[in-house]
Formats: structure tokens, C-alpha cells, sequence
């Protein structure tokens, strides 16, 4: 296994110069600079300015040279500062993760917990009013629109009733309150984001350990374990169970990279400070050193995560081993 | 604009059910002004750099309005006046503008403000380390020189009037970045941690979430009365608006839709309606032969109905424009007379030039080809394309055939506007309050990436935006930017479409507020000035003290 995991790892470096390579290359195929945001039709501008600009940004060098002087700063670490603002990228990113791993986190253990639970039971009671109910309901929330929920949510629970903030993370006076008062104040920010995050990993994940469920509850080692006289609830959680979760460790391999990536449409509406918006912003901006580290962090996790699932499924599933 | 439309329809489906909260007690009209209270501002977008020198978008432009000064600033008539400049004399026929600076002005560190500092900001901005958008406006400058503390000579290399308007440019304090040049300028933890001489303190930024300022005591200009000015960020239009009915911002900038919804959506708010220093128009590329001819393009702007796109693509939040300079400018010329909409005269103007339906497909023909061309304009401006596509069926009905075509903004720019491959497009223009046009109007500006991407060149213009930049006569300025406004609506290189309105918001507590008609110089230019009455305070600030 050890073996495995040294190999796995060493495996991951060129992956990683590749896809660092590739994604350099394509963003220089977008059209546009990053000094364009400032000096397109501005009337105020004259063309040496904008040269100046473009100079000082290093962008009349070719695309490769950009490269390798990038490749140099982030074999120490240093993935350079933001074009926008002049601040460090690793800085940036540091500021917005803790808000979007606590936002993906809470929506994580909400799909997980409630997902499962309402898989297992509907596949267990197959055909039952639940069932139907739950698959009406998981339909519903996988095909509507999750920004327009998210509106819907905010002008019932937020500005009819009055039960919760609409947008944001604190509210603007959240320095004045008791440490307690922050938790709470937080917490209320919290709701809504979470609830929205969650609906189509739900209702996707609902669904997917519903058919694993009943695929497994088909097998021979299922009849086995009730013909043995255990507990229904044993035969379900213990053995059957078990055995849906393997195509569902895949899954949470996969979340991994999306829990720092953060979403840009949730985060925009509910005004959340997080990863997507920071993306989205970089993207728009043609802003590379922070597109570059977002990308290149993305892309470690998403390797880290694939691995991680691998070697989960050994755990979950005693037929793989790995030499 | 597109999604102001859902939650106003989304809260009809909810104003059965539910009671609104808008239970606010009558606003009190006799208490005296209170020195406390939050004003609560949002922006689409956080701020970049809280350094006047090295910033150019909106969010932080709206920050460092309120914490720095420059020398000299707009007032309500648009007009320039004395910030940190107390007066100005202009020198050797205009090549030397001398400003003698206010006395006893501080730093919100308590340093003194000095002459030192102004020469400091100006040499960052000619540094060529520094990644300064701004330094186009110093191009001219040959020298600037401090005699003394309170004393700045600027000697220009030939006469620019548009000079003084760029010395509005936020002066930056020197000991606080220590000297520091280029690169460390750039980088410098002050950037982030402004300290000006303003009527606001910078207190707290919260990256993504908001920017506090709280109110700046020793002012020059007077104890500002409200306490605290906080920026929101909030990057989704209609979210900004549902937080407005919730009460939890106190001003916003409307879409026109907005500023037509329901009038309880704005209990509690006065709208206000201000022309904005930004028009859109509809430009010919004038290399093109199709558009060589006067006589077309006259056709083309007889057919345009103005009062239609101002109804349809503004709701009426506007006015339709007659040339580059906005009504409220001193540039503008009244008696020009736009050109009416008359289907019937661009059909015989067409014809005149030989454009019939002979083969009687609804098409005009010439010797075999159609009139047909393509407008561009960019995505993501809802408004254009809606012009687009209302100007499309208007000229359908004189017979002529217009496609539209919308690209992604830097595609549009790099590979249409700057190369000039284009024959029609419909862009804007934010113009700042002096008129010097010259990168826009005047001949020697059509290379390329320049702005004078329609080819436009009349003689008499380029005189005219030659001699305004020379003329400090303002009587005689005036005379000749009217005179191109004639000039330029007569030579028709542009169908000027519309001047769209500023629509702002504000919580009715706050009073004392004074809008100015130009808005790219920040609605509230008077914001030190406004007041909330003590009894109607609605954050109270406790302080510490």
C-alpha cells in the first residue's frame, strides 16, 4: 500500500506541470489582458500609458517566459501578486478559503447526512408514499434553477418574514456583539446559504445511494444475512449498507476539490466572501497569478482527491487491494 | 436591468400572504442634527486599491472620494473650486498654473499637509514603476516645483486647460509611505490602510464583505455629522434591491425598471432622478463606402426614432441626445435642432442617392446589392442590444436590412473596435465634466486602439479642440465647444442616441443632501453636509470615548 501511495504521489508532479501548462496556455488564448479593464476606451488614456502599463505587468514578453519565470517563483512557494491589487495571491486566498470551507462543510455533512438517510429508507420502502414523495421532491430540486430558489428563499424567509438576513456573512454591525451574539449572527448568515449549496448535491446523492441501495439489497449475501435470523436493522445498516456506500466514496472523492473551489453563482447572490467570487472576479479581470494559484490549488486537491477515493474503496470494498 | 424583473415579480407571488414589516415610526422633523448614525452604501464590486494614484474602478473611486482631497474639485455647478488649494493663479499665457495650498490642513494621522506631499504624489505618478492609470493626465507637465511649504508652481510645456481638472487627482501623504517609489509604492501596506486628509477616517476593510470609514472629526471642511459611512459589497443587482425593501442599505443606484417599480417597494426612500455624465450612440464606421456619403447617414438618423428607444430602452429615465456634450454641461448648445424622425424624407434622401427596391424584396438595392449592414456591441449591456434591436426594426421599415451582432466585451474591442472591423456599432461614452474631447474627435486619433475608431476628421473641429485646450477665457471656451457640438451633430459620424438618467436612492432620515448633476464625480459630492436629526438616528455608533 505504501508502495502504492509513494508511487501515486511521484506520479502527480508531472500531471501537475502539465496541467499548470495547459491551463497557462489556454488563458493566454482569451482574448484580452488584464491591463484592458483600466485602459480600454478610457478617453483619459493615452497609448504610452498603456504600454507602460503593460511593460510593468510584464505581459509584452512571450507566453512561455511568463512561464518558466512563473514555474520559478512557485517551486519557492511564492505564487506572485494579484494584477487587481497588487496583493500577494497565496494572501488573497487565505482570506476567502475559511468562509468557503465553512460554507461547503455545513452543506456537506447536510447532503451527506440527509441524502442517506433519505436514499436508504426510500430504497428500503421501495414504492411506498415516502418513496414517491422523496423522488417527486429530489426531481423537483435537481431541475429547478438553484439561483432562482435562492431569490425565492430570500424574499419569503428574508424580507416577508423577517426571519432570517438576506445576504452576506455578518451583519454590519456583528463587531459591536457578544461572542455569542457573533455565533448566532453567523449562524442566522449561515441558513440560507447552506440550504441552497445543498439542494442538487442532495437531491443528486439522494438518488444515487437510493439505486445503490437497491442494488445491493438484491444480493445473495443480503438473503444470507436475514435467513440467518440478524435484526432487520442490521441486515440493512451492517451488510447492505456497507455495500451501497462504495460507488458513494467515488462521490465524496470527487467533492473534494469543489469544497475549497467554492460556487460563484451562490456566493455572488447570497454576497458571500468565498473562493467562487475570488475565481469568477480573476476570470473577468484577466488577472493570472490569482487564476494560476486557484487553478493550481484546484488542481492538486483534485488529484489528492482521486486518491483519496482510491484508497478509500480499499477500506470500504475488501476485494481491491493495491500492490 | 434582466434580473431587476424577477424578484419584483417574485414579490407580487408573496404580497398576499404575508404582512409587511414596514412598521418604521414617522420621521422626527425638529431635533437637531446628530453627530452619530451609519450610512450604510452598497457596491456591485469590492474595492482595489485605496490609493487615488493606482486605483480606477468605481468601488474604490467611491472610498477614496470620502478620504482623500485633491487640489481643486467640482462644485454643484460643475464648475472648478479650491479643495486643498486655496486659490490658483494661471501664469506666462498658461503654461504655469500656481496653487497656494490651505494652511493647517492634517493628515488623519495629525502630520501637517504640505507642498511636499502634492510633489510626492506627482512624481509617483510620472514613476514609471508605478502601475498608475492616471499618468496621461501629467503628460504635458514639465516641472512642478514647491517655492514653499504652502506653495506648488506646475509649468506645462504648452497650455492645457484641462490641467486644472486633473489636479483633482487624491494627493497621497508622504511619510506615511515613507518615500517610498516604484515598486514598494505599489506593494505598500498603506494602500490598503489609507490615511488622506478627507472628512473620512478609513477604519476597517473587510475584503469582499465592506469597507467602514468613520467621520473625520478635525476636518477642514467641518465635523461631518454622520458617523460612520459603510460600504457593503453586494455583487448581484437584484439581491442589492431586496436588501434595499428589506431597509438594510440606505442608498443604492437604481436600474430604470427598478426606479419604475411599485412606489411601496420605496417606502421609507426618495428617489432621485439626475442626468448622468454618459450618453450611447450609434457610430458609423466612416471608412466603409456605404457610409461615406452624408446624405446615408442622414436617411439613417431621419429613421431613428429617438423618443421610442428612450421609452422603451430607459422607460423614459432620459433624454434623447443631439451631440458629444451632455445638456448640463456649459459645452452644450441648445438651439441645435436634432434631426426629426421622418420615415418618409429618409426614404427620398435613400432614393436621392440612387437606393430603390427595385426587385421588390422590402430590400432598397444599388446597382444589384441590398442595403444591408451589421451593428456590433458588446455583452453583458442589456440596454445596447435592446437599442440594437429596436433601431433593427425601425430601419426594416425604410428598407434596410440591419444585422446585430454581440461579442463578448474584449473579443469586441481587441479584434472590431481597435482594428475598425466594423460597420456600424453601439457603444457609450462616460465623459468627465471639462470637454476637451481631442482622443475622441480630433483627426490624429485613428490609429490603432485609439478612439477615434469611426475615422472622423473636419478641419474646423480639430482647430476647435486645439484652441479649447489652449483658451482660458471660459466665455470664449465656451463659444467654441458650442460651436462643435453643432459641428459634430451636423457631420453625423454618430447617430447620438440617448443621455440615460442617474437614478439613486436614499433613506429618507438623511437630509441636507444636495445632488450634483454629474455623477462620475460621485452623487454625493456634498456627503460631509448631510445630516440625520437625533430622534431619527437609526444605527447609533457607541463610542468608546
Amino acid at each position: 500500500m505504501i508502495n502504492y501511495l509513494a508511487r501515486r504521489l511521484l506520479m502527480m508532479i508531472p500531471l501537475l506541470i502539465g496541467i499548470t501548462l495547459m491551463t497557462f496556455f489556454i488563458m493566454q488564448l482569451a482574448p484580452g489582458k488584464p491591463t484592458d479593464l483600466v485602459t480600454d476606451l478610457n478617453p483619459k488614456m493615452s497609448s504610452e500609458a498603456r504600454d507602460r502599463l503593460v511593460k510593468l505587468y510584464d505581459l509584452d514578453k512571450p507566453w512561455h517566459v511568463r512561464y518558466a519565470k512563473w514555474v520559478k517563483r512557485v517551486a519557492r512557494l511564492d505564487f506572485g501578486e494579484s494584477f487587481r491589487d497588487g496583493r500577494p495571491v497565496m494572501k488573497k486566498i487565505a482570506e476567502r478559503l475559511p468562509a468557503t470551507l465553512l460554507l461547503n462543510i455545513l452543506s456537506l455533512i447536510l447532503i451527506f447526512t440527509a441524502a442517506l438517510s433519505i436514499g436508504i429508507y426510500s430504497a428500503v420502502h421501495k414504492d411506498s408514499l415516502f418513496d414517491k414523495i422523496s423522488t417527486f421532491f429530489v426531481y423537483v430540486g435537481f431541475s429547478v434553477p438553484t439561483f432562482w430558489v435562492a431569490l425565492l428563499l430570500m424574499i419569503g424567509l428574508g424580507l416577508k418574514l423577517g426571519l432570517l438576513p438576506i445576504s452576506g456573512l455578518r451583519s454590519i454591525h456583528y463587531g459591536d456583539l457578544s461572542a455569542w451574539g457573533k455565533v448566532w449572527d453567523m449562524a442566522r448568515h449561515l441558513v440560507l446559504p447552506v440550504l441552497v449549496t445543498g439542494l442538487t448535491g442532495l437531491a443528486a446523492l439522494a438518488r444515487y445511494s437510493r439505486s445503490a441501495m437497491l442494488e445491493v439489497i438484491r444480493q445473495d449475501y443480503v438473503r444470507t444475512a436475514r435467513a440467518k435470523g440478524l435484526s432487520e436493522r442490521d441486515v440493512i445498516l451492517k451488510h447492505a449498507f456497507r455495500n451501497a456506500l462504495i460507488p458513494i466514496v467515488t462521490l465524496l472523492g470527487l467533492m473534494l476539490p469543489e469544497l475549497i473551489g467554492g460556487s460563484f453563482i451562490f456566493e455572488t447572490i447570497f454576497a458571500y466572501p468565498g473562493m467562487g467570487r475570488l475565481g469568477y472576479d480573476a476570470i473577468m479581470a484577466r488577472d493570472y497569478p490569482v487564476l494560476m494559484g486557484i487553478g493550481t490549488i484546484v488542481a492538486l486537491l483534485t488529484l489528492l482527491g482521486n486518491l483519496l477515493a482510491d484508497v478509500l474503496y480499499a477500506f470500504a470494498d475488501p476485494r481491491i487491494r493495491y500492490q | 436591468m434582466r434580473t431587476g424583473l424577477v424578484p419584483a415579480a417574485l414579490g407580487l407571488l408573496f404580497l398576499g400572504g404575508c404582512g409587511n414589516l414596514s412598521d418604521e415610526p414617522p420621521l422626527d422633523s425638529a431635533s437637531p442634527p446628530a453627530y452619530d448614525d451609519s450610512f450604510i452604501e452598497s457596491s456591485i464590486g469590492d474595492a482595489s486599491y485605496l490609493n487615488p494614484v493606482l486605483s480606477s474602478d468605481s468601488a474604490s473611486g467611491s472610498v477614496n472620494g470620502a478620504v482623500f482631497n485633491g487640489l481643486v474639485k467640482y462644485d454643484e455647478n460643475i464648475h472648478i473650486t479650491g479643495d486643498l488649494a486655496e486659490r490658483w493663479e494661471v501664469s506666462q499665457g498658461g503654461r504655469v498654473i500656481t496653487f497656494h495650498l490651505r494652511k493647517g490642513v492634517l493628515w488623519h494621522d495629525g502630520a501637517p499637509f504640505t507642498a511636499e506631499d502634492v510633489l510626492y504624489t506627482y512624481e509617483r505618478l510620472k514613476d514609471p514603476d508605478v502601475k498608475t492609470p492616471h499618468s496621461s493626465n501629467f503628460d504635458k507637465v514639465l516641472k512642478v516645483e514647491a517655492p514653499d511649504a504652502w506653495t506648488v508652481k506646475v509649468t506645462y510645456s504648452e497650455p492645457y486647460v484641462p490641467a486644472l481638472e486633473s489636479w483633482g487627482m487624491g494627493i497621497v501623504p508622504k511619510h506615511v509611505f515613507g518615500g517610498a517609489k516604484g515598486k514598494d509604492f505599489n506593494e505598500h501596506p498603506a494602500n490598503k490602510s489609507p490615511v488622506g486628509t478627507g472628512p473620512y477616517r478609513f477604519k476597517e476593510w473587510k475584503v469582499d464583505e465592506k469597507i467602514v470609514l468613520e467621520a473625520n472629526p478635525d476636518c477642514f471642511e467641518g465635523r461631518p455629522h454622520i458617523k460612520r459611512y459603510i460600504f457593503r459589497v453586494i455583487p448581484d443587482n437584484s439581491v442589492e434591491f431586496l436588501e434595499l425593501r428589506n431597509k438594510s442599505i440606505d442608498t443604492m443606484l437604481l436600474t430604470p425598471d427598478q426606479y419604475r417599480a411599485y412606489g411601496e417597494f420605496f417606502e421609507g426612500y426618495k428617489r432621485y432622478r439626475l442626468p448622468r455624465g454618459a450618453y450611447t450612440y450609434f457610430a458609423f464606421n466612416l471608412g466603409r463606402p456605404l457610409f461615406r456619403g452624408r446624405n446615408v447617414r442622414l436617411a439613417l438618423a431621419h429613421a431613428v426614432n429617438k423618443a421610442e428607444l428612450v421609452d422603451a430602452v430607459v422607460m423614459g429615465l432620459g433624454r434623447s441626445a443631439s451631440g458629444p456634450f451632455l445638456p448640463l454641461s456649459w459645452a452644450y448648445d441648445p438651439s441645435v435642432k436634432d434631426f426629426e424622425y421622418d420615415p418618409a424624407l429618409a426614404v427620398k434622401l435613400l432614393a436621392q442617392e440612387g437606393w430603390k427596391d427595385s426587385d421588390g424584396d422590402g430590400i432598397l438595392d444599388k446597382d444589384g446589392k441590398p442595403f444591408a449592414f451589421t451593428v456590433v456591441t458588446n455583452q453583458g449591456n442589456k440596454m445596447r442590444s435592446l437599442s440594437a434591436e429596436i433601431i433593427q426594426q425601425q430601419l426594416k421599415k425604410i428598407g434596410v436590412r440591419m444585422d446585430i451582432r454581440v461579442i463578448e466585451w474584449s473579443a469586441f474591442i481587441k479584434n472590431f473596435v481597435d482594428k475598425k472591423n466594423f460597420d456600424a456599432l453601439i457603444l457609450g461614452w462616460t465623459i468627465s465634466p471639462d470637454p476637451d474631447q481631442y482622443s475622441i474627435w480630433h483627426s490624429s486619433q485613428k490609429k490603432e486602439g485609439q478612439y477615434n475608431f469611426v475615422g472622423y476628421g473636419n478641419p474646423e473641429v480639430d482647430r476647435i479642440l486645439e484652441d479649447g485646450r489652449r483658451e482660458f477665457d471660459p466665455q470664449k471656451r465656451k463659444r467654441l465647444y458650442q460651436k462643435m457640438h453643432r459641428i459634430v451633430h451636423d457631420d453625423l459620424p454618430y447617430i447620438f442616441l440617448y443621455y440615460p438618467d442617474y437614478l439613486p436612492v436614499v433613506h429618507r432620515r438623511v437630509e441636507g443632501i444636495q445632488m450634483a448633476p454629474l455623477s462620475t464625480f460621485g452623487f454625493g459630492w456634498n456627503f460631509d453636509k448631510w445630516f440625520v436629526r437625533e430622534k431619527n438616528v437609526r444605527y447609533p455608533v457607541r463610542t468608546a470615548q
